[in-house]
């Protein structure tokens, strides 16, 4: 974990105060456990910013992008918010539903793949907005769901 | 009125966003004037452009920077913070900004910074925002190898420090407090104003914060020079703004166009009308979070004060395009349930009064509502508006009791027939939010088969 804890430290050199790095902490401690913060990336993150593990904890539940739960290895998040419902997310989402044969926040069996919807993704003039491993997709129609896990697939 | 484009005017034709590129249109012109200048005298155009903030707010630009204490009568340092954490549904111009003209993003933060008299400067950048990220980065490096940021920018002896933070998702950080308590590394929420950010702000020294779009227009202003630039638009409208284009319009998208510019115009001529032949029924004009316009009122400029006049506000400049196949009333539960999914929890009217609009609308939907709760609907909105910190508990109530107002026909069916009138044929029947997932995800972490049945009808039973 000594990578971890130096590659913390020097994010944290980068501002006036280290606490303001405990967002990129979580982030950088989020990849070392794939996807996720299990209790030890907590102490982690508390170790290296002088922090507890509890502040730790409450701050990344506050934040989306936070997982306190094993993720799968991809994720697949669709945008149902307001521009992009308004021309069929929900359409699109059952899709993904289908071709994944799991329902919105969950895992396949595998532990390959989470689907989930998220708030607004920022890219509403080119709905239906879906998001795969940080990349945006848009816009994506019910048609273009299935070479989409497809090559999620292949890439696993 | 004829497009105007200032920001993004050439990056259709060029690629702006390599140094190369943008010094070849005279990029950095306005940050090498700026550095010749008196701190006082750039300010002084900014206070002549006249230019309101970007972000949603509206506030004047020059004024805001105006209340920071001079660097010589405090001895904190001061802060520069872009907000580049645009959440605002509906609204997606920033990123236009940070992925086509990163440089002239940096050159306007650049010369805020050197306007205040601030040696560092934070970058507040949307979580989900990888590929701005990476943009922007870049054009922070070229900067900073080509002089325009770090040690000693352009031999003025002058040094600025830039950082990139990167958000985490979450709505609430793009309100200037809640902002500011992230970027202490805290949970983002917002705090009690006053003192404003001007007097204390980050590690509670003076701070400036402006939005994305606000910073691009400031090598603009510096370029034209600020009368100029207050030329441009209409009154107390100065400039252009890009207008992010979404809903059931034919080409979505961003538009930067001057100020004053009909919704009509932007609708129709610019985004190509309604597809699918169907009819125009609200606009949403400035966001998720304004009161809708009507069809009606289709002809109000995009202006700060048209829209006051008309009741609503341009907001983040993002306009929601709705047809006549969407019911209202799943329109105003959808709205509020991504404001109950981002309240930060610290306001009980907000916190509370988010769920309950929630589950009054729900019951408005399923038909099961009496007329009373129609009533107490506009009540919980009402006891929300004005009541919190910041206003993200307003930005669930205005727009959902714009919805009654406007469309009151349409809830009083719901109540009287007993259901949707739509059927279920709404373009937003049956639209799961993220706040109605976290069941589903329950039910997942379930895997004994009969335990998860039990857990089934308990979620059920108490759902």
């Amino acid at each position: 974990m000594s990578g971890l804890y130096d590659a913390i430290r020097s994010v944290a050199a980068r501002y006036p105060e280290s606490r303001s790095a405990i967002l990129p902490a979580l982030r950088l401690a989020q990849q070392e456990h794939g996807g996720w913060l299990p209790p030890e990336a907590f102490r982690d993150v508390a170790e290296a910013l002088e922090l507890t593990p509890a502040y730790c904890r409450a701050v990344a539940s506050f934040y989306d992008m936070f997982h306190l739960e094993p993720v799968g290895r991809h994720m697949v998040e669709v945008c149902t918010n307001v521009s992009c419902a308004l021309v069929g997310a929900q359409q699109v989402l059952e899709a993904f539903e289908g071709e994944l044969g799991v329902a919105a926040g969950e895992t396949t069996p595998d532990g390959e793949v989470t689907l989930r919807t998220v708030e607004c993704a920022g890219g509403c003039g080119w709905g239906t907005v879906v998001v795969v491993d940080h990349r945006y997709h848009e816009p994506v129609r019910p048609e273009d769901v299935a070479e989409i896990v497809r090559e999620l697939r292949d890439a696993s | 009125m004829p497009r105007r484009e200032l920001l993004l005017e050439d990056a259709d034709t060029r690629d702006l966003t390599k140094l190369a590129g943008y010094e070849a249109i005279g990029g950095y012109a306005s940050l090498r004037k700026a550095l010749d200048m008196e701190r006082q005298a750039v300010l002084a155009e900014l206070l002549d452009a006249n230019v309101r903030g970007r972000g949603g707010a509206g506030f004047p630009m020059g004024r805001k920077a105006s209340f920071l204490p001079h660097p010589d009568d405090t001895p904190k340092p001061i802060y520069l913070v872009a907000n580049a954490d645009e959440s605002e549904p509906g609204t997606f111009k920033d990123r236009e900004i940070l992925l086509r003209v990163p440089h002239l993003f940096v050159e306007g933060v650049v010369i805020a910074a050197y306007t205040i008299g601030s040696g560092h400067a934070f970058i507040y950048l949307r979580g989900e925002y990888l590929a701005e990220f990476e943009v922007v980065t870049a054009a922070l490096e070229e900067a900073r190898a080509a002089g325009y940021l770090g040690k000693n920018v352009l031999g003025s002896g002058w040094d600025l420090t830039v950082v990139v933070h990167r958000g985490a998702g979450a709505y609430i950080c793009g309100e200037e407090t809640g902002l500011l308590e992230s970027l202490e590394g805290r949970r983002g929420q917002p705090r009690t104003k006053p003192p404003f950010p001007a007097i204390s702000g980050l590690y509670a020294s003076p701070t400036l914060i402006n939005n994305v779009e606000t910073l691009a227009t400031v090598p603009k202003i510096l370029e034209l020079g600020g009368k100029k630039y207050a030329r441009i638009g209409v009154e107390n409208s100065a400039g252009t703004r890009v207008f992010s284009l979404s809903g059931n319009v034919v080409n979505g998208g961003n538009y930067e166009l001057e100020l004053g510019t009909t919704l009509r115009e932007l609708i129709d001529e610019i985004g190509g009308g309604i597809p699918d032949g169907r009819e125009l029924k609200a606009i949403i004009p400035g966001g998720s979070s304004v009161p809708v316009l009507t069809a009606a009122e289709v002809d109000t400029p995009l202006d700060f004060d048209s829209m006051a006049q008309a009741g609503t506000m341009l907001g983040s400049g993002a306009v929601i395009v709705i047809d006549d196949r969407c019911c209202m009333v799943q329109l105003g539960l959808r709205v509020a349930q991504f404001y109950m999914h981002e309240s930060c929890g610290k306001c009980t009217p907000c916190r509370e009064g988010t769920r309950w609009m929630v589950q009054l609308l729900r019951k408005i939907e399923e038909g099961e509502a009496t007329q009373g709760e129609l009533d107490v609907l506009l009540n919980v909105c009402d006891r929300i508006l004005g009541n919190c910190l910041c206003p993200l508990g307003d930005a669930a109530a205005m727009p959902v009791a714009s919805y009654v107002a406007k469309f009151r026909d349409e809830f009083q069916r719901h109540i009287d027939e007993g259901a949707c009138p739509f059927g279920g044929e709404s373009s937003l029947a049956g639209v799961l939010a993220p706040v109605d997932q976290h069941d589903a995800h329950l039910r997942s972490q379930i895997e004994v088969p009969g335990i998860r049945a039990e857990r089934e009808s308990l979620t059920e039973a108490h759902g």
